[in-house]
Order: C-alpha cells, then structure tokens, then sequence
C-alpha cells in the first residue's frame, strides 16, 4: 500500500507535470505546403486561397486549358473570420500561403503595411491594367506608398435588400420587389414594417438574421455619406467614439433588437445556415457576394423564395476583395497571370454570372450580360440592373488595420444585445471598450 | 592416473582483488543505473518535447511578442497586465464553474458504477467495457452532436424542456446554461473512463475484508462507505488530479459549443482559459501575451492539484493508515 503510495504520487506528479506542459505549449503546426517542386519539366501547381464564394470554378479550368503544364486548386474556408488568421500566420512565417491569396477589403489595410510580403504585379505586366478597375479599387490595390501594385480588384460589394417573397406575402405585405423598396425609405421605416411583419407572422420566423448583417450594412452607409471612416482615420488612430457613422449604426441596429426583429444568430455560423432553410429569418442585406452565399447556404428548397429589393437608406457597400501574389510564392510569374486573368473584365463577368460577385471593372460593369443578367435562384431578379449602375459611382471607405478585430468585438456585443444579455443602455460604452482592447489601443 | 573429476578450484574467486572490486563495483553499478536508463527515453524526450517548451514559453511570456518585428523584452508585465484583465479572470471563472460542475458529478457517478460493475454480473465484460465507448467517439463528434442537441431553435434538449414548461433556453447566451452543457459533454466522455480506473482499484481490495464485515453484520452500504471508499484513496487522489488537469485545460468541447469561435460567445460566456490562451496567441498574435496565459494555466493546475490531493487525502475515510 505505501509503495503503491509511493509510486501513485510520482507517477501523479509527471503527469501534472506532462499534462501542464501540454496545455502550456500547445501549438499550432498547421502549414501544409502549397506548390509542388519548382520543377523542371514545367508541371507546376498554383494554390488559390480564399472565403466566401468566389465563382472561379470555370475559370479555372479555362486557364488551365490554356496553360496545360499548370494545375490550380483553391482552398477555400467558408467564414473570413476563421480566413484571416490563418493568411496572417501564413504571410507572417513566409510560408504556408497560396500562390494567389484573396484579401477583403477589411484586412487589405493589414496586409498593405507589409508591403514587402507581397510581388509587385506591375513587374508581370500588370502596370497597363488600370483603366480596367474603378480608380478607387487600383488604387485600394497599391502599397502605401503607392510603389507596389500588391492586389488587383475582383468585386465590390454594393448594396441591396434580399427578403422572403413568400413570408412577406403572408404577413400581407407588398411582395413586388418594387414595391417593397418603396415600403422603407429609411432604416426607421425598415423597424416600422419589421413590427408589423412580426405581428402577422411571429412565432420562430424572425424579420432580420442578425444584428451584425445590419450594423455592418448601416455603418458602411453612413461612413459613406460623411467621413469615409470607420473606427480608425487614415493615420490609423481609433475613432469610434468621435466618429457618429459608427454610433448612428450601432444605436439603430439596438433599436432593431428592442423591436424584437433580430433573429440574433451569429452570421455564416450553423445556427445561421440552419435558420436560413427553416425559414427562421425574412430579410437579410445583400452585397451582391451574400447572393451567392444565400444560394449556397439556402439549397434547392429556398430556390424562388427569396427576391432583391433596395435597401433602406439608400444605396451603401460592403465587401469586396482583391487577389494577390505572396512574395512566398515559388511560382510568382504564374501565379501573377493567374491573378490577371480571373481580374479580367471578361473573368469577372463569369464570376458575376457564377456567384453574382458584382464586378470591379467598369467594362465588366457595362457588359450587357451584366447589366442583363436575372438571378433565377431570386425570383429572376434583374440583379445586373440592381447593383451595377450603383457600384460605378461607388466611394471607398478606410478600414483601419484592426478593423477586423474591432468589428468582431462591437458584433458580440450587439449579439449580446439582440440575445437580451447585455442592456442596450450600457450596451455602447461596452462596445467601445471591448473595441479599444481589440485594437490594442 | 586418476582423473580428478571433481571441478577446478573456482578461479574467478581468487582473482586479485583490484580485478574483483571493478567487477563488482560495475554490477552494482548496473543494478543501480539500468533501471533509469531503461527509464530515461520518456525522460529525454520529456526534457526535449516537454521542459524546454515549459521553458521557452516562460521566456517568450516575458517578452512583447508579435507575429511580426522585433521581441521586446518587457520583463513581467504581461503578467501584471494578465491580473488586471477581466476577460482573463472571466475565463478563469468559466474553467473553474465547468470544472466544479462537471467533475463532482462525474467522480461520483464514476464511483457508484464502478461500484455496481464490481459485483457478480451477466455479460460483466460486456458491462465494463460499454463504459469506455463513449471514450473511443471522437471529442469533435460527442461536441457537434452535443451542440447540435443543444441548439436554441431546434434542438432536443429544448425540445424536451417544454413539456415540462421550461421556456426556450438559448444554451450559448446563457452562461449557467452553458457551463451545464459544457459540463455534459465532458461527462459523456469521461465518466466511463474514471469508474474504469475505479474499478480496477477496487479489485486489487482483499475480499476478504469483506466477509469479515459481513460476518460483523455490515450491510452493503457500509462496506462501500467504510471499506471500499478508504481503501481506494489512492485511485481517487489519482484520478480527481487526472480530472482536474483535464478539466482546467479544457478546450475543444467549448470551443465547438460556440461553432468555433474562440471568444466562447456573445459575452464570452464559455471561454475557458485555454481558449483564452489560443485566442490571445493565434487570433490576435500576441504570442507573449498568450504565453503568459499559458503559464498562468500552469501554475493554476499545479497548485489545484495540489490542493485537491491534499483535500482528498484528509477527507476521503482518514481512518486508514
């Protein structure tokens, strides 16, 4: 028995001690490596990391039709908030990143500071491309001191309203896509038809999915109209409190949940995906780059349930993203032609045509099959119509180099709101603190 | 010429004795350092894999350590800065608030079936190995179907709950019904496995302990309080410091209840420490700060281990010696 004592604490002991130093070491070791070889008989692999839904699934193989020595794959992950991360340690350790990397336009600041992480693609080529991108998104592509060329656009986000034909019908609600737009003006009158779309409808079916879907739409509105700011100015110094686009959005999303619209399920998460085929939510904002999402998450049942309206408040964007080549790249030169082919004009209109990602370039804006194309997924919403006269007269916003970090904190806290766990009087002072930690300011 | 059959004077004996104390020295020598070295492959590779990590993370925790540029060596305030952190004491709260609810009821319930897995049974290795299958199910899967039974508008337990009138209950928001949820995979999982450990503790008990109580008239209640309880105060301190670790590093199971985020929800009311510690490391990249965390949770299991094998020891039928 004391023997058995005896040896039970040591071996206790070590496993304390093992266990401890288990947990006090854990590391991530994920970095699977992209291109095979830099070969010499030519066969080469080009890795295309990004989120979301891109549509290059034809395009690639078109390019790799052309260039029949070249194989692409695309390592796609659904959310950009598990996407981020990931590109950050790959481009921070120098390996482990595709050979072309999609870059939001909430990280692109991020990864513009690191300019040096990145190929020039005006050295391959690219240096003539300009009039083939809105002005704003060339420039939104250039390093800070406007040397390098690091992204060449792929879409923009403009802005409209998707909302549940059938659901609206039911709540004796207009239904015609024009109609409804007519219904609300302004986010006011967005809260005022939501009631009474709860009154007649209710039970699990909630008017908006969630606060942050709204808050982000709103928040991007208003910088637009004023500042062009979020939470940082352009020297990067934190602005929430002064900045009133942010209070503006953040005061009229809690107004959404003391409505007791929000549904209040975390966007992209399961529950999001869930209550989208349960018909859990009626009304979600729509950049051109949801529509895809909405096709993708909502499958065949949804298929004509939805249609595009416009949004409250009048036009707005958000989203939209830039393709780029990591210096890291064994492939560079390919890798960048790849990157000039899917930002093509004519990429970017089967892109439009595969996922609705609404182009960044004006001939790709203009295009008739564009301007002519109609969503059959939403009603065939004339959605070329809807977004591409809009995008053209689009204005940047500058997202900080911590917007992202920022942005999830304000999230969970007006998720908390929406969940009735945080008050919503307390409810901007929390968010400002949690986003003041978040930056790391 | 008589042949001398018997054997030769044992030569080796009369070896000078310079030759003979080498020999001996070097088995004694062997009888002392073989076992450790026979031992030493987990040692080494314990230094290599286990104390030099212990050890860089401490150095890395010292210093301001970002993903990219220079490391700051900033001495102890990442650790001053850890103790004024309220997330940080929240997740310290949430570890501590699943591990209460999810080990006493799990070591107890371990010990009962141990307890009836110990008598005569039909199909008793049937029986006693059904307790570890939950063990063999991946932590991933037990977390999704977990989650997915916990889910706020479609879920079973909710589902269940309102026959008895309960109004929905949005396990993620909720941070008590959180810790439960939590606490219930962790005991789907585990509970097998500890009453396992138990068993096997019970066995190495005479049993004739037993019959002698018996023979003095103690019922089976007393023999499990009286006899069985005492005598397995080892298992136990064993495996409620196996508990305890486990526990305090859990990870993966709150991690998948919030659908992968490492916040651990809106208000982060299931963020354990270990997500803290990830959170702090691979989302925001402050890889000193996360160390420090990392090295909080050390100490944090070291002294409540420590503490939990002195409690155990004092209180579990102190009568023995």
């Amino acid at each position: 028995m004391r023997v058995n004592m005896h040896r039970g604490r040591i071996g206790a002991l070590a496993i304390v001690l093992s266990a401890a130093l288990a947990a006090a070491t854990a590391c991530s070791g994920d970095d699977g490596k992209t291109s095979d070889s830099n070969s010499s008989n030519e066969k080469i692999t080009l890795t295309v990391d990004d989120f979301g839904t891109f549509g290059y699934q034809d395009l690639y193989k078109q390019f790799m039709a052309q260039h029949p020595n070249i194989k692409v794959t695309e390592r796609n992950v659904p959310k950009l908030d598990d996407y981020l991360p990931r590109l950050q340690q790959w481009i921070a350790a120098g390996a482990g990143a595709g050979d072309v990397v999609a870059i939001e336009e909430g990280i692109m600041v991020k990864f513009k500071a690191q300019p040096d992480k990145f190929a020039d693609l005006k050295q391959y080529g690219a240096a003539s491309l300009q009039n083939n991108f809105l002005p704003w998104k060339w420039q939104g592509g250039m390093s800070p001191d406007g040397s390098k060329l690091i992204g060449l656009g792929t879409d923009v986000g403009s802005m409209a309203l998707c909302y549940r034909k059938d659901l609206f019908k039911k709540a004796g609600l207009a239904s015609d896509r024009d109609a409804v737009t007519k219904l609300w003006p302004t986010w006011d009158d967005f809260i005022k038809v939501g009631q009474q779309f709860t009154s007649k409808v209710g039970g699990k079916t909630k008017f908006i999915d969630s606060p942050e879907t709204y808050y982000n739409t709103i928040l991007m509105q208003e910088a637009g109209k004023g500042s062009n700011q979020t939470y940082f100015d352009q020297g990067n110094k934190f602005v929430m409190e002064s900045n009133p686009a942010v209070k503006t959005a953040f005061d009229e999303t809690v107004k959404m949940s003391q409505a007791g619209l929000a549904n209040g399920v975390q966007f992209l998460s399961d529950p999001w995906s869930q209550a989208l085929k349960k018909d859990a939510f009626a009304t979600a904002p729509c950049p051109a780059w949801m529509l895809g999402l909405i096709k993708q998450f909502g499958g065949d049942e949804q298929q004509g349930k939805w249609d595009v309206a416009g949004v409250p408040g009048g036009g707005g964007s958000w989203g939209g993203s830039w393709l780029a080549v990591p210096t890291q790249s064994k492939h560079p030169k390919e890798a960048a032609e790849l990157v000039q082919f899917l930002t093509s004009a004519q990429g970017q209109v089967a892109a439009f045509k595969a996922a609705n990602n609404l182009p960044s370039s004006p001939q790709a804006l203009n295009d008739p099959a564009v301007k002519a194309f109609a969503n059959p997924y939403f009603n065939n919403a004339p959605v070329g119509q809807i977004y591409a006269p809009a995008a053209i007269n689009l204005k940047p916003v500058y997202l900080g180099a911590d917007n992202q970090e920022v942005r999830q904190a304000v999230e969970a806290d007006l998720r908390a709101i929406a969940q009735g766990k945080l008050s919503p009087g307390s409810g901007w002072s929390k968010a400002v603190s949690d986003a003041k930690k978040a930056s790391g300011s | 010429m008589a042949v001398d059959l018997r054997p030769a004077p044992a030569a080796p004996r009369a070896a000078p004795p310079g030759r003979r104390g080498w020999r001996a020295r070097l088995s004694r020598l062997d009888l002392k350092v073989s076992p450790y070295l026979y031992i030493s492959p987990f040692y080494l590779l314990f230094l290599l894999f286990g104390l030099f990590p212990l050890g860089y993370t401490f150095w890395v925790s010292l210093h301001r350590w970002e993903i990219i540029g220079d490391h700051q060596f900033v001495g102890l305030r990442n650790y001053s800065r850890l103790l004024t952190d309220d997330q940080f004491w929240n997740a310290v709260v949430n570890t501590f608030g699943m591990f209460v609810i999810a080990t006493v009821p799990q070591l107890l319930l371990a010990l009962l079936l141990a307890n009836a897995l110990n008598r005569r049974l039909r199909f008793q290795t049937l029986f006693r190995m059904g307790v570890l299958l939950p063990l063999v199910t991946s932590v991933a899967a037990v977390a999704i179907v977990f989650t997915q039974i916990y889910g706020r508008d479609y879920g079973m337990a909710n589902w269940l709950l309102h026959f008895l009138g309960v109004h929905k209950i949005d396990w993620q928001a909720n941070r008590w019904a959180a810790w439960v949820a939590v606490s219930t995979m962790v005991d789907w999982r585990w509970t097998g496995y500890n009453a396992l450990i138990f068993l096997a503790g019970m066995q190495a008990i005479p049993r004739d302990l037993y019959e002698a109580a018996a023979i003095d008239g103690a019922a089976r209640r007393q023999q499990f309080w009286r006899i069985t309880v005492p005598l397995l105060r080892p298992t136990i301190v064993f495996v409620s410091i196996i508990s305890t670790i486990g526990g305090l590093q859990l990870f993966t199971e709150p991690l998948l209840f919030n659908f992968g985020y490492m916040n651990g929800g809106s208000l982060r009311q299931s963020q354990t420490v270990a997500m803290y510690m990830f959170e702090n490391a691979f989302n925001r990249f402050q890889y000193g700060y996360g160390s420090a965390v990392a090295w909080m949770l050390f100490l944090m299991i070291l002294v409540f281990s420590l503490v939990n094998f002195l409690l155990i020891r004092r209180f579990a039928g102190g009568g023995e010696k």
